[in-house]
């Protein structure tokens, strides 16, 4: 269970926090309008698990188990407020387009999840593993929601890369055909539920493939 | 369903002929772009395709979906809409008899928030604008080889809208109502065709295809809540015949809320469902941020039929 490659594909695929778990689905849902935000809110939200994994790990000889959920909350609100105050220092704009997100990472279930399934229970090395996965898994699903909404929606690909990359990404920004009008839906909050409901279902489908024939799109999507 | 489709010709050829053929083109449209729809997710499903696509309910639906969209809209905005309306609005939820939400107004909603500006290029009717585009050029224009801009000059807000803006500024009813676009009671032309869906309403009823439920608490919460309203200030709050006779109410009240699948079940449910589908026309035109709220208003009610079925339950005689 604990073997390196095990964790990765656990993180990355079988039990990807966004895909399988379900879990983060508030700023996964809310700052995935375009592949900027996504990355930005999924790299933010990766170096949390990892220093929280890592942090929960130390410290799990020395925490009596009737307050170990306190503690765990308190080392991550404390993560997050460095990140905040990180971001706010380093890429001021994108901390303005991601808001109230940035703080509510704290509440991101995926992370008290790990710490208490995973992190607390093994040794620093598997944890921070763990947390640099599953942090990958969910800022994978990040990204592409982001990118989907925003073709889309937009037309458009990596639209505002300067507010994390500096002023020299805005070529970054790929503009597919210039008299697209946008498709406004996907940009809305239903656009984030048919998105990550499709990626859902596109990753059900590619795992039932081999084996069988590939389910219809609906029990998929009730799980969402 | 074939009696749907009788009852909506009266006031579809209404509609031509105030506006020309382009209601007729999208119809068309979206009737084919429905079948194929339709016929292609239930090859998907693995069901049988023919007695789905025959028992016209793709037709119906099309047809409704159609007449909400503006007279003249390009192919693609058809097809995007009435798609959303099968795949999402229907089968996703498991097919005929099992959505909760009225499919037309899914897909005409999902375009309406999704493009604004093709949504709400209405154009005047012929009487207004001494012009109507003929069958040619509305197929030339629905496939986009005729520009845009030429017609620019018969596009115009609909009555609706018209009001909404100018008592936004301040103009009185009255003073509003002046402008060549409206009629004696609700806009020119608009109110014609209004009168040829309420026709084809009492056809449905004298069918026995529709119950007088639904059509009939709809039209009377309208009508009170603009007949309050206009009591207080007429100068504000238009005339109840204005709401009757404008936008979408008559159709909607006959055709859209009466979707068997969607709509209430019990005589006294469907009572609540029409009221409740009228005050919130009435709400979202004069304080919405819409000039007409029936597709709201109509999938918001589909969202508590199950909670006014539960409460409507007949007591079966005998039984406590």
């Amino acid at each position: 269970m604990t073997d390196n490659s095990e964790i990765t594909r656990n993180g990355l695929w079988s039990n990807n926090v966004a895909l399988v778990q379900l879990l983060g689905l508030c700023p996964l849902l809310a700052v995935t309008s375009t592949v900027v935000n996504g990355i930005g809110l999924g790299i933010a939200t990766l170096i949390t698990l990892v220093l929280s994994n890592t942090i929960v790990s130390l410290i799990r000889e020395f925490v009596r188990k009737e307050v170990r959920l306190p503690v765990f909350v308190l080392i991550i609100a404390s993560l997050v407020t460095i990140i905040e105050l990180a971001m706010k220092a380093l890429f001021y704009d994108l901390y303005l387009v991601l808001g109230i997100f940035i703080p509510l990472i704290v509440t991101n279930c995926a992370i008290i999840g790990r710490a208490e399934g995973f992190a607390s229970r093994n040794p620093v090395g598997p944890a921070a593993l763990d947390g640099l996965m599953m942090g990958m898994g969910f800022l994978v699903v990040l990204a592409l929601l982001g990118g989907l909404r925003e073709i889309i929606g937009f037309g458009t690909l990596f639209a505002n890369a300067e507010l994390m990359f500096g002023d020299g990404a805005q070529r970054l920004t790929i503009t597919l055909n210039p008299d697209y009008g946008g498709f406004l839906l996907a940009v809305l909050p239903p656009g984030a539920f048919f998105g990550l409901a499709l990626l859902i279902v596109t990753k059900n489908w590619i795992d039932l493939r081999p084996v069988e024939k590939p389910e219809t799109a609906t029990p998929v999507a009730e799980g969402v | 369903m074939i009696q749907v489709i009788i009852a909506l010709l009266p006031g579809t050829v209404a509609y031509a002929w105030f506006f020309g053929p382009g209601p007729i083109v999208n119809i068309g449209l979206a009737i084919v772009f429905a079948l194929a729809f339709e016929a292609a997710v239930l090859k998907l499903r693995a069901k049988p395709v023919m007695p789905h696509l025959t028992d016209f309910s793709a037709v119906v639906a099309a047809w409704l979906f159609a007449l909400c969209l503006p007279m003249h809209a390009p192919w693609w905005l058809v097809a995007l809409g009435i798609g959303f309306a099968m795949i999402a609005g229907k089968h996703l939820y498991g097919g005929l008899g099992f959505n909760p939400f009225n499919p037309a107004m899914v897909g005409y909603v999902a375009l309406l928030i999704s493009f604004p500006r093709e949504m709400t290029t209405w154009y005047l009717p012929g009487a207004v604008s001494g012009q109507t585009l003929s069958l040619a050029e509305s197929i030339a224009y629905s496939f986009g080889s005729v520009d845009i801009g030429q017609w620019d000059a018969l596009s115009s807000a609909t009555p609706l809208d018209q009001v909404k803006t100018g008592i936004g500024q301040g103009i009185p009813i009255d003073e509003i109502r002046q402008a060549p676009l409206f009629g004696e009671y609700g806009g020119r032309g608009w109110e014609w065709i209004a009168l040829w869906w309420f026709v084809g309403g009492i056809y449905l009823l004298i069918s026995k295809t529709i119950r007088w439920h639904i059509p009939l608490s709809l039209l009377t919460a309208v009508m009170s809540m603009a007949l309050i309203f206009y009591l207080i200030d007429p100068a504000v709050y238009a005339s109840p015949s204005f709401h009757l006779l404008s936008g979408a109410v008559v159709i909607g009240a006959f055709f859209i809320a009466t979707d068997p699948v969607s709509a209430a079940t019990t005589d006294l449910g469907r009572i609540y469902y029409g009221l409740m589908i009228g005050c919130l026309i009435y709400v979202i035109r004069v304080w919405g941020g819409y000039p007409d709220g029936i597709a709201f208003a109509v999938l918001l009610a589909n969202m508590c039929v199950p909670l006014i079925d539960y409460y409507t339950q007949p007591r079966v005689y005998g039984q406590k």
